[in-house]
């Protein structure tokens, strides 16, 4: 392979340098993306001209992520899908020193059933915009050179060198940038309230701890661009004068760990860390934290004592961390995403960014599209697109083409968006409005086999967990919510639970300690908003109509219907279905335990809820 | 509070562990993760050497362990199955892994097979949403698997195909 003395001279995209670009992220990694870069490696011993590089897609291009290993060729753009290590010789004899494509490991659109060359091309693709996740699939996370390329660091020598601190805080507030975590606060007006703040030294954070299941775009950049979140703490560390830096990272993201801490030493050697960065007066240097597992942590004040060496419980907030933060010193705390549109909004200016999105929303939003849709993955588009625009037309769609039920945003503190609002522009005070929130910018598609009370119990139940316990509303509250909703699910709610429901709901907004208790009811109010037939369903039918809920759910299949083709049979897992090869099947009600694993399976909708 | 007599043959490597670190309160969680990576668990001894490594009551560091999901009082076996549980896993029947899991190895998440040979965890996300529902056998990523192919790797693993 191809000599890292050559590195410079790289650039996906741009070069003539014919390079091999191996996915190796989480996704591709469980597909077998270690081997076929270790195929192409050996393979390509031999040509010392062509290149082949390791790099970090974001999870799920096009929900490639799932047709993964993906091997990109430059500076053709080709993509190759599902390859294996066999493939790869006939890669580098056909596409490499031929030039011709093999046209089955390519894409094949599902609507036009066209192959494609490259994901370019493709809606989910095309429809984006992307600012945060700029360079992730584009450059190898491991080359501090390979980021250089693409106009890394430049913003930092430009504030560093041409721009007073004042000036780079006005440039974040004039382009309106919102905190990307979860509660949209302005990026700006936190760093002015952090520099005007009394106290040295000022520490500068960055929260890593993606803690919302089913959002993942923070471990696509950290994974994929690590240099673009350092870089972004530089610029803020300039502004608002800080020595020090903190990542706080989960621990369970063993690949953006490995990346993190390399960026970092790499950056030092570099000199964009450390002392007189750049032979400015800026010296700063960052410190990698691995996160303890608990999903408070993303709580400000939770995150500081964790970073403090305590238990991560959250404390009020009548002084904000810009004033007393980390051990009582000012600091600012900003995620993942916000930090990586930092530098271009410092590169490209205020207008530039401030032209994007919704008058009250700027710029664009990472959301991790996942669930019941036919294209998964991480979508960025402007603020103010619509959910229909990013299910529709990006996602393709539900899967199997059942209907669509409700789209949950903002994770735990969030709340399920019913089919009527599918073309609410999105944006952090829309989706308030609608009963949900931003969150982090997870979107879960449900279809007509998700139960939406079972939903609000799921929510309730993973609060239950990581509620800390120091507030009675939050501790008590979450616990009663979660007893009732369980209740409900099994069939042993009634009519009264539904006031109940909404009384603690109300309790624990006013009365919980941090946000985390806050908004944990609002997956229980929404649902409850949107789905309030699905309850009463459950309490007066008995019935759980998405056939989720064991004790109120029992399958028949239609014999009408059913071709025998054993499907249902593979799949139960208590052998409770009978019945000869291409012959009508049956369950046997006395030992089926009501999963619904075969009423889901079955392809032909032979399998009946009662 | 009793200290397993293996413990003490571990003293001075529990403390080398310890020693990469200086004596500061700032430093108890990556010590804690540190030592919990290395012996699946955090062994009592180690608990009260940390404490006073870095100059906290033992109270404090029992604290940490029991508050945060990453540290486990209790050894753990040699294969960690985690099964992911978060939303998207969910609706794509996560549950579903477990019940095979249960058949298969006769224990339900947080316990551990009686030979000491599988552990079964469930964890909130793990940020491979788009290949749910994921499983995760010591670092090693499985997506997209249904009820057959648990049977088919725990097998791969050492497990029994069904206890029954």
């Amino acid at each position: 392979m191809g000599g890292r003395a050559m590195q410079t001279e790289m650039n996906p995209g741009k070069g003539d340098r014919q390079t091999v670009l191996v996915c190796c992220g989480t996704g591709c990694t469980a597909n077998g993306g270690r081997e076929v870069f270790k195929a192409f490696s050996q393979s390509l011993q031999h040509h010392p001209e062509i290149e082949v590089l390791p790099v970090v897609k974001a999870t799920g291009c096009n929900g490639w992520c799932e047709k993964g290993p993906l091997v990109r060729l430059m500076p053709k753009d080709i993509t190759y899908c599902s390859v294996a290590p066999a493939d790869v010789d006939e890669i580098i004899s056909k596409t490499l020193l031929q030039g011709v494509p093999v046209k089955r490991l390519l894409y094949r659109d599902p609507v036009s059933k066209e192959h494609l060359t490259s994901h370019h091309l493709t809606d989910f693709y095309r429809k984006q915009h992307k600012i945060a996740l700029r360079n992730i699939g584009e450059i190898d996370p491991g080359q501090i050179d390979d980021y250089i390329q693409r106009g890394g660091y430049q913003a930092l020598q430009k504030a560093l060198l041409g721009m007073e601190r004042q000036e780079v805080i006005d440039t974040i507030k004039a382009a309106g940038l919102r905190g990307r975590g979860g509660g949209g606060f302005p990026t700006g007006q936190k760093w002015q309230a952090c520099r005007n703040a009394a106290g040295n030294p000022k520490y500068i954070i960055c929260n890593g701890d993606e803690g919302d299941p089913g959002a993942f775009m923070d471990r696509s950049i950290m994974e994929g661009d690590p240099h673009t979140v350092i870089e972004g703490m530089c610029l803020g560390a300039y502004a608002v004068g800080a020595a020090r830096g903190y990542i706080y990272v989960r621990d369970e993201y063993d690949l953006a760990v490995q990346y993190l801490r390399q960026a970092i030493d790499d950056a030092r050697q570099r000199g964009y860390l450390g002392k007189n960065i750049l032979n400015s007066e800026l010296s700063f240097d960052i410190e990698l934290v691995r996160g303890g597992g608990a999903f408070v942590c993303g709580e400000e004040t939770a995150l500081l004592a964790s970073i403090e060496g305590r238990v991560g419980e959250p404390h009020d907030k009548y002084v904000f961390p810009t004033e007393k933060g980390l051990w009582g010193k000012p600091t600012v705390i900003n995620n993942v995403e916000t930090w990586a549109n930092v530098p271009v909004i410092m590169l490209h200016g205020a207008e530039s960014f401030a032209a994007i999105g919704t008058d009250k929303s700027k710029g664009t939003k990472v959301f991790s599209l996942v669930g019941k849709v036919v294209n998964t993955g991480l979508v960025e588009v402007p603020m103010g697109t619509t959910l229909r625009e990013i299910i529709y037309e990006i996602g393709g769609g539900v899967l199997k083409k059942r209907s669509f039920k409700a789209v949950q945003t903002g994770g735990p503190s969030g709340g399920c968006i019913p089919a009527a609002l599918l073309d609410l522009p999105i944006d952090f005070d829309s989706l308030t409005e609608a009963g949900s929130m931003m969150g982090s910018g997870g979107l879960i598609v449900m279809d007509d086999h998700t139960c939406m009370v079972e939903v609000a119990r799921y929510y309730v139940s993973f609060l239950a967990g990581e509620s800390c316990g120091k507030c009675t509303p939050c501790r008590e509250g979450i616990r009663a919510l979660l007893e009732i909703l369980t209740r409900i699910c099994e069939g042993q709610g009634s009519i009264e639970d539904l006031d109940l429901l909404e009384d603690i709901s109300v309790t624990m907004q006013q009365a919980s300690l941090c946000a985390l208790g806050r908004t944990a009811p609002n997956p229980v109010l929404s649902t409850l908003r949107y789905f309030r037939d699905e309850y009463l369903e459950h309490i007066q039918q008995q019935r759980c109509p998405a056939g989720v809920c064991r004790a109120l759910s029992v399958f028949h299949i239609d014999p009408e219907i059913c071709n025998g083709c054993g499907v249902c049979v593979r799949h139960c897992s208590v052998n409770a279905i009978r019945g000869e090869k291409k012959q009508v099947h049956v369950i046997d009600e006395s030992i089926c335990i009501h999963c619904g694993e075969c009423y889901r399976q079955c392809a032909f909708d032979a399998i009946k809820l009662r | 509070m009793q200290i397993d007599a293996k413990e003490y043959e571990n003293a001075s490597a529990y403390q080398s562990l310890i020693k990469t670190y200086a004596g500061k309160p700032e430093y108890l969680l990556a010590i804690m993760q540190d030592i919990q990576r290395q012996y699946n668990y955090l062994p009592r001894l180690a608990i009260t050497m940390i404490a006073s490594h870095v100059g906290l009551p033992v109270s404090r560091v029992y604290a940490m362990a029991s508050f945060y999901k990453a540290f486990s009082l209790t050894p753990k076996g040699r294969f960690v199955i985690r099964v992911c549980d978060g939303t998207a896993c969910h609706i794509k029947n996560s549950e579903t892994l477990l019940d095979q899991l249960e058949k298969q190895l006769q224990v339900r998440p947080g316990q551990t097979t009686a030979d000491g040979l599988f552990s079964v965890e469930t964890v909130n996300c793990l940020g491979a949403c788009a290949l749910a529902p994921v499983m995760v056998i010591n670092g090693k990523v499985y997506g997209k698997v249904n009820r057959s192919e648990v049977e088919r790797i725990i097998k791969e693993y050492g497990g029994q195909s069904d206890a029954n």
